[in-house]
This record gives C-alpha cells, sequence and structure tokens, in this order.
C-alpha cells in the first residue's frame, strides 16, 4: 500500500493505488465493478461527458510519461550492461545490451568511492538537521513576536530573496565575499594578516555548504511556521500569562506544542530526502575542495556514469539511492503514526 | 497540513497585550543584532556586487578588488557586455528559454490542474495517482539523459523547456485553487451551455489571476535559473543559458568543465565585467519579485509544503 504525498493536503479524495493498469479508459468499469453503490454510468456516456477533461490532461500526462515514468521504467538499465553505441540511438541501445543481473550493484558495493559518497551524504545530512533545521522555526518565532508590520514585512521581503537564486549565483556571492580574491581576505590583507579561504578548505566544507544552505533558504523555511504560528489561539497565552507563565515557559509550553505537527511533518519529509543534499551546490564546489570532502550520492551517480559514460552503473548507484530513500519516507512516516502524529498521508 | 493552517488564521499583532511583560534591554537588542545581520548578510552582497559592476578599473585597482564605497559611476562593463559576446547571447537565449518555457509550463499545468479538479470524472483517481506519483519517485537522472538525448533534444532549447514543463508541486497549488472556486459559478456557467474548455477561460482563469502569477513566477524562475541541465544537454557554447556563462565567469576552476568549457572567454574577464554579469543574472529576479511577492505565501500554504 503505498500512500502519496497529496494525501494530507487534499482530505477529501483518498487517492488511488498506483500500481496496475493506469491507462483511464481501463479505470471506467474496473471502478464501477469495485464500488457497486455508485451509480453506474455506462463508459460511453462518461467519455462524451468527460472528453475535454481528458483532453486537456492528455499534455501533462504526454510530457510526465516520457520524462518521468518512462526514465524510471529506465532504471532497469542498471541491471544491464548498457551501451549506448549498439543500435542509432540510447533507446534502440538499451534492447541490444546484455543482462547481467546484479553485477552493477556487486560492483557498486566493492567502491570504496561510493563509500565516501554514502558517508558524506549522511554526515552532511545529520549536520543540517541540527545546525539548519531548527533556525527557520527560531527565525519564524522571532518574526511573529515583531510589533511593527512594516518591519517584519521588510524583513521577510529581503529573507525571502535569495531562494530565488540559483546555486551558481549563491556560490558566485560566497565566492565573492569569502574566496581566496573575495572582500574576506582582501580586507584581511589590507590589516595585514594571513587570509583564509573557506572556500577551498575541504576540512570546514561541511560547515559551509551549510551556511549558503541556510543563507539561502532559511527565510523560506519560515513560511510554513508563520502559517502555523498564527494559528496558535491568543487565549491559551493570555491564560498562561495570567497563571504566572513567564516568556520562556510560554514558549516551551505554548508555542513549540503548537508547532509541532508542522515540524514533525517536516521532519519526516527531510528523513525521505535524507539522501538527497542538493545537487548542484556540490557539482559546482567539487572541483574547489576536491572529490574526498564534497563528493554526495547525486554528485557520485552524475560523475561515475553521465561523464565518464558508465551509464549502468550510475543507473544502479541511482536506483539504490531511490529505493533506500523510499524506504527511509516510509518508515519514517510509520515512526510518526506511532507517535500519534498524522505524518503525511494516513492509513486509509 | 492545510486543515492545521486553514483554521482561522489569527491577525499578526501589531500591539502588545496588557498581560505581557516588558521586553528585557537584552533581549531587544539581541534580537536587533540576529535580524539586522541577516538582512544584512542578503543587502550587503547585492550592495558591493552592484557598486563593483559600476566601479572603474582604477577605482577597483585602488580598492584592492571589490568595492565598497562608490566612486563615480562607470559604466564600461555594461557597454562591453552589451556590445555583443558570451553574455550578451547568453542573455537571450536565457529569456527565450523563460519566456517559451514559463508559456508552455503554465498551459499544460492550468489545463491538466483544471483537468484534475473534478473528483467523478472519468478516470479521476488513476489520473490523480498518476500525476502525483512523480511527487515520491523522482526521475531517475541517467535513464533521462538517455531519453532526452534519444528524443535528439540535446542543444535545442527543448531539452531545456520540455522536461520540467510540468511540477507536481505547482499542479497541486493551481489544483486546489481551482477547487476552492465556488460550485454554483460553475454549474451556471453549463447552464449557459459553455463547455469546458470555455468556463476555464471565461470563469477560472479570471478569477485566478493571483495564483496564476504566483505559479507562473516559480516556472520563470526555475527557467530562469536553469543551469545542470544546460551542463548535461547543451554542448555548443553559443546555446549557453547565462547560468552557465555565469559559472564559467566566476567560478571557473570551481567546477566543472565539460565539452567547450570556457572557450569564447579569451582573457580573463575583468573584475567589473563579472560583477556585471552577476548584476545581469540577479536582475530579472530582483525586479519582478516585489510584485509577486504579497501573493505567493497563500500560493505556498495551499500547496503545503515542499519546494
Amino acid at each position: 500500500m503505498m500512500g502519496t504525498r497529496h494525501a494530507s493536503v487534499d482530505a477529501g479524495s483518498r487517492p488511488a493505488r498506483p500500481g496496475g493498469s493506469t491507462s483511464p479508459a481501463a479505470a471506467g468499469p474496473t471502478r464501477a465493478g469495485r464500488t457497486g453503490r455508485r451509480r453506474r454510468v455506462p463508459l460511453r456516456t462518461r467519455l462524451r461527458r468527460d472528453w475535454q477533461l481528458l483532453a486537456m490532461v492528455a499534455p501533462g500526462f504526454v510530457i510526465l510519461l516520457v520524462f518521468s515514468y518512462v526514465p524510471i521504467l529506465g532504471n532497469v538499465i542498471a541491471f544491464q550492461d548498457y551501451n549506448p553505441y549498439l543500435g542509432s540511438n540510447p533507446l534502440e541501445a538499451f534492447l541490444h545490451s546484455d543482462w547481467i543481473g546484479f553485477g552493477q550493484f556487486q560492483l557498486l558495493f566493492e567502491d570504496p568511492a561510493f563509500w565516501d559518497a554514502f558517508r558524506n551524504t549522511l554526515a552532511i545530512t545529520a549536520f543540517q538537521l541540527v545546525f539548519f533545521f531548527p533556525l527557520p522555526i527560531l527565525l519564524a518565532i522571532m518574526l511573529h513576536n515583531l510589533l511593527s508590520s512594516r518591519l517584519r514585512g521588510f524583513i521577510q521581503t529581503v529573507v525571502y530573496l535569495p531562494h530565488f537564486f540559483s546555486w551558481v549565483l549563491v556560490v558566485s556571492f560566497f565566492v565573492a565575499m569569502l574566496g581566496g580574491a573575495g572582500l574576506l581576505a582582501q580586507t584581511m590583507r589590507e590589516a595585514g594578516m594571513e587570509p583564509w579561504n573557506v572556500m577551498t578548505n575541504p576540512d570546514t566544507f561541511i560547515i559551509l555548504v551549510t551556511a549558503e544552505a541556510v543563507w539561502k533558504d532559511v527565510g523560506w523555511g519560515t513560511i510554513v511556521f508563520l502559517a502555523a504560528l498564527s494559528t496558535i489561539d491568543q487565549n491559551l497565552y493570555e491564560a498562561a500569562a495570567a497563571d504566572g507563565a513567564g516568556r520562556w515557559r510560554r514558549l516551551w509550553h505554548i508555542t513549540l506544542p503548537g508547532l509541532r505537527p508542522v515540524i514533525v511533518l517536516l521532519l519526516i519529509l527531510r528523513l525521505g530526502d535524507a539522501l538527497s543534499v542538493g545537487f548542484e551546490q556540490f557539482l559546482l564546489q567539487r572541483d574547489a575542495v576536491g572529490r574526498q570532502a564534497s563528493e554526495v550520492l547525486d554528485t557520485f551517480v552524475y560523475h561515475f556514469s553521465i561523464a565518464t559514460g558508465n551509464y549502468g552503473y550510475g543507473a544502479a548507484a541511482g536506483l539504490f539511492k531511490a529505493a533506500v530513500g523510499l524506504c527511509l519516507i516510509l518508515a519514517a512516516n510509520k515512526v510518526a503514526h506511532m507517535l500519534g502524529e498524522r505524518g503525511i498521508y494516513s492509513r486509509s | 497540513m492545510t486543515a492545521t493552517i486553514a483554521r482561522k488564521p489569527s491577525r499578526p499583532r501589531t500591539r502588545r497585550p496588557v498581560w505581557e511583560e516588558r521586553p528585557t534591554p537584552v533581549g531587544q537588542t539581541g534580537k536587533a543584532v540576529l535580524l539586522g545581520l541577516l538582512v544584512l548578510s542578503v543587502l550587503f552582497p547585492l550592495w558591493v556586487i552592484l557598486v563593483t559592476s559600476l566601479s572603474s578599473r582604477e577605482t577597483i585597482a585602488q580598492a584592492g578588488g571589490l568595492v565598497v564605497i562608490p566612486k563615480g559611476i562607470d559604466t564600461s562593463a555594461y557597454d562591453t557586455i552589451f556590445a555583443g559576446g558570451a553574455v550578451t547571447r547568453a542573455l537571450w537565449i536565457s529569456t527565450l528559454v523563460t519566456v517559451i518555457g514559463t508559456a508552455i509550463a503554465l498551459t499544460v499545468t492550468v489545463l491538466a490542474a483544471y483537468g484534475l479538479s473534478r473528483p467523478r470524472s472519468l478516470g479521476y483517481r488513476w489520473l490523480l495517482a498518476y500525476f502525483l506519483l512523480p511527487f515520491l519517485i523522482y526521475p531517475p537522472l541517467v535513464p533521462k539523459y538517455l531519453v532526452v538525448t534519444g528524443l535528439g533534444l540535446k542543444d535545442t532549447i527543448w531539452a531545456l523547456v520540455l522536461p520540467p514543463a510540468i511540477s507536481v508541486f505547482n499542479l497541486v497549488v493551481v489544483r486546489g485553487f481551482f477547487q476552492g472556486v465556488p460550485q454554483e459559478l460553475l454549474d451556471s456557467a453549463r447552464m449557459d451551455g459553455a463547455n469546458d474548455f470555455l468556463t476555464l477561460a471565461r470563469i477560472v482563469l479570471p478569477l485566478s489571476r493571483a495564483v496564476i502569477a504566483v505559479v507562473g513566477l516559480f516556472y520563470a524562475v526555475s527557467y530562469w535559473n536553469v543551469w545542470f541541465d544546460a551542463l548535461l544537454f547543451i554542448d555548443r557554447n553559443d546555446m549557453y543559458p547565462i547560468q552557465r556563462v555565469l559559472q564559467s565567469y566566476l567560478l571557473a576552476g570551481q567546477a566543472p568543465h565539460t565539452s567547450g568549457g570556457t572557450s569564447g572567454v579569451t582573457m580573463p574577464p575583468t573584475e567589473s565585467i563579472k560583477m556585471a554579469v552577476v548584476v545581469l543574472t540577479v536582475a530579472p529576479i530582483v525586479a519582478v519579485y516585489p510584485f509577486i511577492q504579497r501573493h505567493f505565501i497563500k500560493g505556498v500554504l495551499i500547496g503545503a509544503i515542499k519546494g
């Protein structure tokens, strides 16, 4: 049973189970047969009534088919000795390549570079969970308590902005400010100090990438928490204050519990994505700090497949990552249910 | 999620309630410093980059690299850039990709969102699951690369435009909005003989300008920011979008050089030209952003979280 992430979005309609036939034409009769109490309308009538809706859905259907579903099925090249030069184009080459079972995975698990990437990914996820995840919550609470709405609006406008910058831009900003020829180094040289270049130091790379991520997204991350804060009943605060609770007690006993469902939800999503720590950010800085410190699973997939032409190998690494990721998100959701939270989707 | 949020949002406070204790000076100062630093961390780099891009060679040499305090305005960097060459071409390509991409993506998304907004229509559940599943399972990199290459899209703008032309997140946002359109309006349109296409164009779209603007901004920004797809699919350096050029100007030696590399740049660009390229890459985003900012919080919350 696989729920989809939207279930919490529209509670009205439970998602159908994916898998089996997804063709719309097949869906009509099957459903009519399964739920007998729904009034039976002949397929032809429904088709005449709804053909315009189906036509509207068609372009998106085709784009997802070609650029999402075909690639997802294309994962099977992980079990092949895939050679793109067999046949006239990559798709035809797929038909001519040999099947080799789990050979690619065996190679992958024996590859120290793969385990380096795996370790780096987990280390960065853990580090960011501690040093990034709580920041939007704190910032949201601070913004929420500002009395001047003009000031709050101004700060929000400014801190949301970097979310819209590309990673190339963000890294460029950091290079211009903190790089070897950047403003910080320039100022330190003028002051007669030895400049340090944080952009190329592998030892502090984990701090650097976290700082970049915080700079880009800390403001954006507050939106959800600000919304949740505004739903907390103000009378609770007044009642608590009347009972003698100070501002920290009110924060601990009212504000944080009020935010708990959102925090849990975001934590689950983050854990489900534990193996994705960002891609462009790491690819852009890989050469500056070296592979040892900066390779993560996503860049591993790129460097050991498309960059080198070893497609089956990269597909195996990607498939491994996707499979683990799916397990993680299901597991995290399960834990949330056991803790009595709603989670991403609820069991029907 | 939405249910939690939609529950009577209280108005943000503008006065301190009588029962609340007065803030401590230490607390107030600490908060002011933190928020001030945060705002500065965004505005200061923007300022330095803008000023450096508008500085003359001498000012830059005097400052030793980046200029914090402006001394006169010198637009020679922009003159050089707009005289033609790699940056001008890249700006055109990026503009083209953004305009065409946003138009296509908005059309596809709005149509799909309307088509999926009516629970009892034919194949509704299957189609909804079909559209939402890619939210959970991302298309894998290697097979996607092979598909796009296999379709012969390499080195065309379609490789950048088509694959991201529908984002499930944006679809959910628009669909959520459409489902909030009062049923009576749709029924009355039907009574007057309007079909679904007409209803969408005449009734639903005019009511949805805000959400369309937000989603349009999201798409436009993602097309303007496209970098990795260009690294994958665009080998010809006269087809580079602006982010690729920015990377080759500022991060050369920082990032992978793939085929083509930085050819077209014979001399290392001067500091002011580098910063001018940064300014030109930021400018469209900063220019559009204030108009749409007030809408997007609503948009983001309709689509729950992720993004």
